[in-house]
C-alpha cells in the first residue's frame, strides 16, 4: 500500500478515465451520489449471460472518486456479475493500492456502491428485452 | 494590549503539528479552538461544584445554579439583551426548529415566509416542513453574483402576506455581511416578524440585538470560542410572552395538576429538562475572553487578515473565489474553487501540508446550485489566525495546483519579475 493518495495512476486515471461514456443498449443502468460533496457517478452495463460484456460511466467528482471508478470499470469487465456484485471495500482499496482515510471512503467506494445498486435491480435476462431507455432514464434518475 | 503571539499563547492545541507541519487551523467557521480560560471554566465546574442546578438546596445545587444563571446574564449582556429574552438551547439550527415550532399556532394557509438562495440548510429546511405542516408558503429571495441580498428583488417579494423572514446575518460559504438592519425596516413595515440565523457573525460582530430590533436572533457556542453542544436565541420580550413552550418537562412548569399545567418565567418557560450547566459556564467564559480581548483588537485583526488572504490568494493559479472581492461588509470565511481540482482533493492536499479547511457543499446546496459549482474549498479565519498562516495555505494551494497540473507553466505576474 502505498501512502500517496495521488500516486502517478490515480492522476492518469483522473484525467483520462477509462471506459468513460454512456453504453447504447446497456442492460442495467444506476447513478449514485455522495451526498456530502455532490460527486457522481452513472454507470451503464450490458450483462450477457451473467456475465459483464461491457461498461461504461460518466461522473463528477475528485480524483479518487473517478479514478477509483475508472479503475473499477477495468477490472469488472468481463468478470461474472455475481463476482462483481460481491467486490467489497477491500477489494477496492487493494485495487487502488493505497491506503485510504476514514474521510474519503466514501469517495473511493463511490464506484462500487453505484455497481453494487445497478447489479441488485439487475432484471432477468428474460425480460431484459422489455427494457426501454425510457425506462433506463427513469429507474437511474429515481434513484437519485 | 493583545497582540496576536498574546492571543495565539491562549490556545494550546495552535502549537500542534500536522503532518509534520505546523498547523494552520482554517476552519473556524466549523468551529473556533476554545481559550484555556473556557477549557478551564468547564473543568472549574466538574471538579468543584456540580450539581444539578434551580431549586436544590444545598451547597453545590447553589453554587451551580448562581453559575449557570449569572452565566446567562453575561451571555445576554454580551448581546445587549436581557437574561428573559435569552433562551439556552443545543445550538443555532436546534434554536430555530425550536422558534419555527413557536410560531407554528400563529401561521395560516397561504401566509408567507421569506428566506434567501445563501441560507444553511438550518435556516432553510425548518421553514420548508413548517410551511408543509401549516400551508404557509415559502419564498425564497435571490441573491447577486457577488453574493449579496438583492435588495430590488425584495422589494417584489415582500407583501402584507410576509410573516416570517428568516435570514442568516452573515453567509457560511460566501462570508457576506448581510444588511441585517435594512433587512428589518422592510420586514418590520410589511408586519413580518426577523428570525436571524446568527451562527457565523456572534463571534466576528459586536452586536446590540436590541437596537438591531430583531425579533429572533439564534446563535451557537462553538463558533465563538465556547463548547459544543450549546447554544441559544434571543427573542423580544413581549413576543416570548406571548409564545407558548414547544417542549415540556422539568423546569419549564410553575404547577402541574392531572390533566394541565401552567408554565415558568421567561426564560424557563422554553428550557425543558436538566441544561448544559457546564456548556452555559463555558460559553460564559468564552465571551468573557471575547471581551478581555475587546473587539477594537477582534475586528480589526480579523479584517486585516481578510483583506491580506483575499489578495493572497487570487495569485494563486486557477483559484476562483466565490463572495464579495473586498473585505467591506465580509468576514474571513473564504470559499475557493481551483480549474481541474476538486475541493475534496484540495482539502487532502492542504491537509498534507497542515492546513485545515473544510471542502463540500458547507449545508448550503441551494446556494451551490445559485453558484453552478458542485462543492468549494472554505478556508475561515478567527482572531488567532495570523498572516503566516494564509501564506502556508497559499502554499499548499499552490502545490496542488502543480500537482493537477504537471505540464502547464504558469507565466510568472510582471510584479514578480521586478523583485528578484
Amino acid at each position: 500500500m502505498s501512502d500517496d493518495l495521488y500516486k502517478q495512476e490515480i492522476l492518469d486515471h483522473y484525467w483520462n478515465p477509462h471506459n468513460a461514456g454512456t453504453l447504447h443498449g446497456a442492460t442495467v443502468s444506476a447513478k449514485e451520489v455522495n451526498t456530502s460533496c455532490g460527486d457522481s457517478v452513472v454507470m451503464d452495463l450490458i450483462i450477457t449471460n451473467d456475465r459483464v460484456s461491457d461498461v461504461r460511466f460518466q461522473g463528477q467528482g475528485c480524483a479518487i472518486s473517478q479514478a477509483s471508478t475508472s479503475m473499477l470499470t477495468d477490472k469488472i469487465k468481463g468478470m461474472d456479475a455475481a463476482q462483481a456484485k460481491n467486490l467489497s471495500e477491500k477489494d477496492i482499496l487493494e485495487m487502488l493500492g493505497i491506503t485510504v482515510g476514514p474521510a474519503r471512503m466514501k469517495c473511493a467506494t463511490l464506484g462500487l456502491m453505484t455497481l453494487k445498486k445497478a447489479l441488485n435491480d439487475r432484471v432477468p435476462d428474460s425480460s431484459r428485452q422489455v427494457l426501454d431507455a425510457n425506462n433506463r432514464t427513469a429507474a437511474a434518475t429515481s434513484r437519485t | 494590549m493583545h497582540t496576536a503571539a498574546s492571543i495565539r499563547s491562549q490556545f494550546p492545541i495552535l502549537k500542534r503539528k500536522i503532518n509534520n507541519n505546523p498547523l494552520a487551523y482554517l476552519d473556524n467557521a466549523a468551529t473556533t479552538q476554545k481559550p484555556q480560560s473556557v477549557v478551564k471554566a468547564i473543568t472549574d465546574f466538574y471538579t468543584q461544584y456540580n450539581a444539578n442546578v434551580h431549586r436544590g438546596m444545598h451547597a453545590l445545587s447553589e453554587q451551580a445554579s448562581t453559575a449557570y444563571e449569572d452565566g446567562r446574564e453575561r451571555i445576554a449582556r454580551f448581546f445587549g439583551a436581557t437574561p428573559e429574552e435569552f433562551i439556552f438551547t443545543r445550538g443555532t439550527s436546534d434554536s430555530i426548529n425550536i422558534v419555527a415550532r413557536m410560531l407554528e399556532p400563529r401561521l395560516k394557509p397561504n401566509d408567507e415566509i421569506l428566506a434567501t438562495q445563501m441560507e444553511h440548510h438550518s435556516n432553510l429546511v425548518p421553514w420548508q416542513q413548517l410551511v408543509k405542516r401549516t400551508g404557509a408558503v415559502l419564498k425564497i429571495l435571490p441573491i447577486t453574483d457577488e453574493g449579496r441580498w438583492d435588495m430590488d428583488a425584495l422589494e417584489r417579494i415582500l407583501s402584507g402576506n410576509t410573516k416570517i423572514v428568516a435570514v442568516n446575518h452573515c453567509s457560511n460559504v460566501l462570508g457576506t455581511i448581510n444588511p441585517v438592519a435594512a433587512m428589518v425596516r422592510a420586514a418590520h413595515q410589511a408586519g413580518a416578524l426577523v428570525v436571524v440565523d446568527g451562527a457565523q457573525s456572534s463571534a466576528h460582530l459586536p452586536l446590540n440585538l436590541r437596537s438591531l430590533d430583531v425579533d429572533f436572533y439564534a446563535v451557537s457556542s462553538h463558533k465563538m470560542y465556547g463548547p459544543t453542544g450549546m447554544g441559544g436565541f434571543y427573542g423580544k420580550h413581549e413576543i416570548l410572552e406571548l409564545l407558548e413552550p414547544v417542549s415540556f418537562g422539568g423546569d419549564m412548569i410553575r404547577s402541574v395538576e392531572a390533566f394541565d399545567a401552567t408554565w415558568n418565567d421567561l426564560p424557563w418557560k422554553f428550557e425543558p429538562g436538566t441544561p448544559h450547566i457546564a456548556g452555559a459556564i463555558g460559553w460564559a467564559a468564552a465571551v468573557d475572553w471575547m471581551q478581555s480581548v475587546g473587539w477594537d483588537t477582534l475586528e480589526a485583526q480579523e479584517r486585516e487578515l481578510t483583506q491580506y488572504a483575499l489578495d493572497t490568494l487570487k495569485q494563486v493559479p486557477g483559484i476562483t473565489i466565490h463572495g464579495p472581492n473586498t473585505a467591506v461588509n465580509r468576514l474571513g470565511v473564504i470559499s475557493m474553487t481551483m480549474d481541474g481540482v476538486h475541493p475534496h482533493d484540495i482539502a487532502t492536499l492542504l491537509d498534507r501540508e497542515g492546513v485545515a479547511v473544510r471542502s463540500g457543499t458547507h449545508c448550503a446546496m441551494p446556494l451551490m446550485t445559485r453558484l453552478g459549482i458542485p462543492a468549494t474549498a472554505r478556508a475561515s479565519f478567527a482572531c488567532y489566525n495570523i498572516k503566516k498562516e494564509v501564506d502556508q495555505l497559499a502554499k499548499a494551494l499552490q502545490t496542488a495546483w502543480k500537482m493537477f497540473h504537471p505540464t502547464v507553466t504558469v507565466q510568472v505576474p510582471a510584479k514578480n519579475l521586478w523583485q528578484r
